[in-house]
């Protein structure tokens, strides 16, 4: 027991490493998934038929296929093939090679996904809110674009962040099949070393702690922000 | 039929609105035209298309077929850009408010000002001031929808109408979702304006307003209109069995018929 605490001790930075790339992966992934995700909520819910259809295949991709295939897919797949291009212009010879990260390709993997079911959160959002807002804005004299911008969204991002909190600690979970792209993150490090220790229930309960932190925090820091965007009488059922 | 078939051209005239919803017509052939400084009342039985037709003549709900003038010229609605500009010159309240719920009393007034009038924060905000004080609500600007009662949120909903300078406005039974002891206050901003020479057409089952400000009742059932006349015409006479019917049944709910 002693000796299986100065072991972990030991190791505490190399695990605790390992723990912030996975909270920069699902922080990266977070952001992708809100920066596509939101666009896409209102394309669903304001875009005319083919751009919905589009979103919607989009959306049933991410939800049907899993993350590992994904991965894999992604990294040894796609990224490969397209890492070195060449092409022809102008008569000259161009060649562009570049090398896609594990932790980049963790992130837009990820993220991509993430975005799938983030879309919907916001759906969800968008839809709650009572049709008389858009009408009221549209009675004004505002453009489409500019009742969504300052009318809708803004009330529907106030109502998403529990689903968004939700989606975070999933997604925090889904990070750790990140690993087999070779990403030195939590998982791969407790992995490497419980393996080279033989200290399997140390390791992996630490890491489980470490787990529990990371989605403890980001949960409670998204309470926070949706109490201080609280608007102040407001109960929406 | 004697009033209102003036020289010179109407703000607004409608003719012949026609929508139809879910295959069943909901308005057929509705025409209305209102003077400056006049308002018209629509009045008739629930799913009568009153709040329909308002909609349609600001092209909330477009209507099937049916030609809108503003000043004597006709409306391209198709065209974006007079589309929005319509908009701009007829306000429009609704029934339940539709307060901004995430912005304050005067940032709902004024938010229109400034992304569709170009007017910048600083100017917005004074003449959202402004129109708040008329409805006398200039002391709650900084509070948030949720916290003000439904006729504060109503007399909010006309200040916001009245910051974009309307030619027209277009109310749908504003009273209607107030506590009985909340009417008062938001009729009596109605009848401000309409003292103050505001065109308006304002649908309601108050009687009460209709015999006090209408300079036209139109009665309407079943998505047409029926009969229309000055209030002491229609009033009197009682017009034909429907309406009298229908305003015998509202006035006894007023405890007078
Ligand atoms: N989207 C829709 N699809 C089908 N029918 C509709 C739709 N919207 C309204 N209607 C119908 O149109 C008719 C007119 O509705 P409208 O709301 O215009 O009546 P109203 O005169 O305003 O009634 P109220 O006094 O209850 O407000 C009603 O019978 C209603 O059921
Ligand atoms: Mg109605």
């Amino acid at each position: 027991m002693q000796e299986s605490l100065e072991t972990v001790f030991g190791a505490m930075p190399f695990i605790l490493q390992g723990a912030g790339i996975t909270a920069g992966t699902v922080l990266c992934a977070m952001l992708l998934g809100l920066l596509l995700g939101v666009p896409m909520a209102v394309g669903q819910t304001h875009g005319g038929s083919i751009l919905r259809r589009a979103i919607g295949l989009y959306v049933w991709f991410f939800r049907g296929v899993p993350i590992l295939v994904l991965l894999y897919l992604f990294y040894f797949g796609l990224a490969y093939q397209v890492s070195s291009l060449h092409f022809n212009l102008a008569g000259r010879e161009f060649s562009v090679s570049f090398e896609l990260s594990p932790f980049a390709a963790s992130c837009i993997v990820l993220g991509l996904t993430s975005a799938a079911y983030q879309s919907q959160i916001f759906r969800g959002a968008i839809n709650s809110l009572p049709a008389g807002q858009l009408k009221a804005a549209r009675a004004l004299g505002m453009r489409d674009s500019v009742a969504v911008m300052h009318v809708i969204l803004p009330q529907a991002l106030r109502l998403s962040i529990p689903g968004l909190s939700n989606e975070y600690s999933i997604l925090l979970k889904d990070s750790a099949l990140v690993s087999v792209l070779g990403t030195m993150e939590l998982m791969s490090r407790t992995k490497a070393i419980a393996t080279s220790t033989a200290e399997y229930t140390a390791f992996y309960v630490t890491a489980a702690l470490l787990y529990f932190i990371i989605t403890i925090l980001g949960v409670r820091g998204l309470r926070r922000l949706e109490k201080t965007l609280r608007i102040p009488g407001y109960t929406h059922v | 039929m004697t009033t209102h078939i003036t020289s010179g051209s109407a703000v607004l005239e409608a003719r012949g609105f026609c929508k139809s919803l879910g295959g069943k017509r909901i308005l057929n052939d509705v025409s209305l035209r209102v003077n400056k400084g006049e308002m018209k009342v629509l009045i008739g039985p629930s799913g009568a298309g009153k709040s329909t037709f308002l909609q349609c003549i600001n092209y909330l709900i477009p209507p099937d077929e049916g030609v809108l003038f503003l000043n004597g010229t006709p409306v391209a609605p198709s065209v974006k850009r007079e589309l929005y500009a319509l908009r701009e010159r007829v306000g429009m309240i609704f029934q339940d408010f539709n307060l901004f719920d995430h912005l304050t009393v005067q940032e709902n007034v004024s938010i229109a000002l400034v992304k569709v009038k170009g007017m910048n924060r600083g100017a917005a905000a004074l003449r959202a001031m402004e129109e708040l004080e008329r409805v006398g609500l200039s002391r709650r600007a900084s509070v948030y929808p949720a916290q003000l009662s439904g006729g504060q949120k109503q007399r909010v909903a006309i200040a916001r109408a009245l910051a974009m300078d309307p030619e027209v406005i277009l109310l749908d039974e504003p009273t209607s979702a107030l506590d009985p002891e909340l009417v008062g206050e938001v009729s009596a901003v109605i009848r401000e304006l309409a003292r103050g020479g505001m065109t308006m057409i304002l649908a309601t089952h108050q009687m009460e307003f209709a015999r006090a400000l209408a300079t036209e009742i139109l009665f309407m059932d079943r998505g047409e209109i029926i009969e229309r006349g000055a209030p002491a015409e229609l009033l009197a006479s009682g017009g034909n069995t429907r309406t009298r019917a229908f305003f015998c049944k509202l006035a006894a709910e007023e405890g007078a018929c």
